[in-house]
């Protein structure tokens, strides 16, 4: 019978969560890295024991650890990120030019096909790879230094980019998001790089629909069919067809299009998930009811899921990469909240049920399907 | 012998339990001492002071002898009690927050 490990990165630690396919009890261990924050951790998809995770803090900066025995034992990894060449500069929040400084990896992308080599998505955003498991890491400078970039500004939680999505058909392809400049794609292995943030319409920036500028939270693809893309923006959720050369807003009926996380389903594309959130100035959910809401047309017909998750008094936040599907049938779904709650559906999000309750504020969660 | 005392959180990177001892060789300086610590535990490259400026990170602080040396020159002179070993070089991360 497989087995489900879940990769929980917190505000103060990680923790790893196993399962039977059942998805009824878990163990779980942790935490590894106390007091750290862990803003990811993911698996090798071409060696689900190798497991990457980001480590930081405030006082002691960028640590990168990595473990070869499915999270057992780490060891420390290269922390050394400097920009390619020159630095140059991006629009402050008071609009004046301000250099890229380093901050934080917010996300790992392991290879699909090398344990070895692994993208890292970082604040000020640029993209590294490495391709000796970690030890060292070298810039893929054409996003930085893309003729829009000095233009870039930061989100509230910094300019960071959060999401890189590989694709099994085009091995040259990668997706990445980034607060607030908007989403890009590279067909030719992240040598150049061309913004697709064509169909977004972002009211609270001087022109809406800018070729660059939008506030994208979240990009979710389905492995099966890498051309259909679907964002969480700051607000709206949005829907491409094309591999992001255009884009259409899907946010139907859903209570609030605000929000930051956002999947799909493992055996069926046209399933995806998102969790509302109130507002961008309040950023807890509608009516202090925790609902996962899914579509199973694609979006534009969302229908709520609530079953064991608490529908009076909760007023947490869930973050962009704290979503995860694993791929059993019927397929699971797992998120983590600011309030340290790790819920998992083991039927698609029909039910749920607390893994944990009472973990330090969580900011990602990642799954593993193991055999 | 070189004394330097690490905050707990670079212990556990480091995998040491109390005082790390390090030699140095010539002037002890704070440059020197970190030098050393580094080239004794890589993985502390970088949580102590920047990769590529060598400057100190904000949050850490330098104490030896009951003074603060953290804005010292990196080249100054460490104390004599440093330098012999009767006293720790003391690595801290900062008191920041509410």
């Amino acid at each position: 019978m497989s087995t489900i490990r879940v990769l929980v990165g917190t505000r103060k630690g990680a923790f790893l969560m196993t399962s039977d396919g059942k998805r009824r009890r878990w163990k779980v261990s942790g935490p590894h890295f106390g007091g750290w924050e862990i803003y990811h951790l993911k698996g090798s998809p071409a060696d689900p024991d190798r497991l990457y995770a980001s480590q930081s803090s405030s006082w002691f900066g960028q640590v990168i650890q990595r473990s070869s025995d499915g999270g057992k034992t780490w060891e420390t990894m290269g922390n050394k990120f400097t920009y390619d060449g020159v630095t140059g500069t991006h629009l402050w929040y008071d609009g004046t030019p301000h250099p890229w400084e380093f901050a934080r990896v917010w996300h790992l992308e392991p290879s699909l096909a090398d344990p070895d080599t692994v993208y890292a998505g970082v604040e000020d955003a640029a993209l590294f790879r490495s391709s000796d498991g970690g030890q060292t890491w070298h810039e893929l400078p054409g996003l930085r230094t893309h003729g829009s970039a000095s233009s870039w500004q930061p989100g509230a939680g910094g300019m960071c980019l959060h999401t890189i999505l590989l694709d099994r058909n085009h091995p040259e392809r990668i997706f990445v998001a980034i607060s607030a400049a908007g989403a890009f794609r590279s067909d030719d292995a992240g040598a150049s790089w061309r913004p697709i943030n064509r169909g977004l319409r972002s009211q609270q920036i001087p022109n809406p629909t800018a070729e660059v500028g939008h506030c994208v939270h979240r990009i979710a693809m389905h492995p099966s069919r890498p051309d259909v893309l679907f964002m969480q923006k700051h607000w709206d959720v949005m829907r491409s067809d094309d591999a992001g050369d255009t884009w259409r807003e899907v946010s139907g009926n859903l209570p609030t299009d605000f929000g930051f996380p956002i999947d799909v389903h493992a055996h069926e594309p046209e399933t995806v998930y998102v969790v509302p959130i109130k507002s961008d100035s309040e950023h807890y959910l509608p009516e202090g009811k925790l609902r996962v809401y899914r579509s199973r047309t694609g979006g534009n017909e969302w229908e709520p899921l609530t079953k064991g998750l608490p529908q009076r008094h909760c007023y947490v936040n869930v973050l962009r990469d704290a979503m995860a599907v694993d791929a059993l049938d019927p397929c699971g779904v797992y998120f983590g909240t600011t309030g340290g709650q790790v819920y998992a559906s083991a039927d698609a999000g029909d039910s749920w049920a607390p893994i944990v309750r009472d973990l330090p504020s969580v900011v990602s969660v990642e799954v593993q399907t193991l055999p | 012998m070189i004394r330097v005392v690490l905050p707990a959180h670079l212990r556990t990177l480091a995998r040491v339990d109390g005082e790390v001892k390090l030699e140095v060789e010539g002037k002890v300086t704070q440059r020197a001492v970190l030098d050393a610590l580094e080239a004794s535990y890589p993985m502390l490259r970088g949580t102590i002071r920047d990769h590529v400026t060598q400057e100190r990170r904000a949050f850490v602080r330098f104490f030896a002898c009951e003074e603060d040396l953290s804005n010292e020159s990196p080249d100054a002179l460490l104390p004599d009690p440093v330098a012999t070993g009767a006293e720790p070089f003391l690595v801290v991360g900062a008191m920041a927050g509410g």
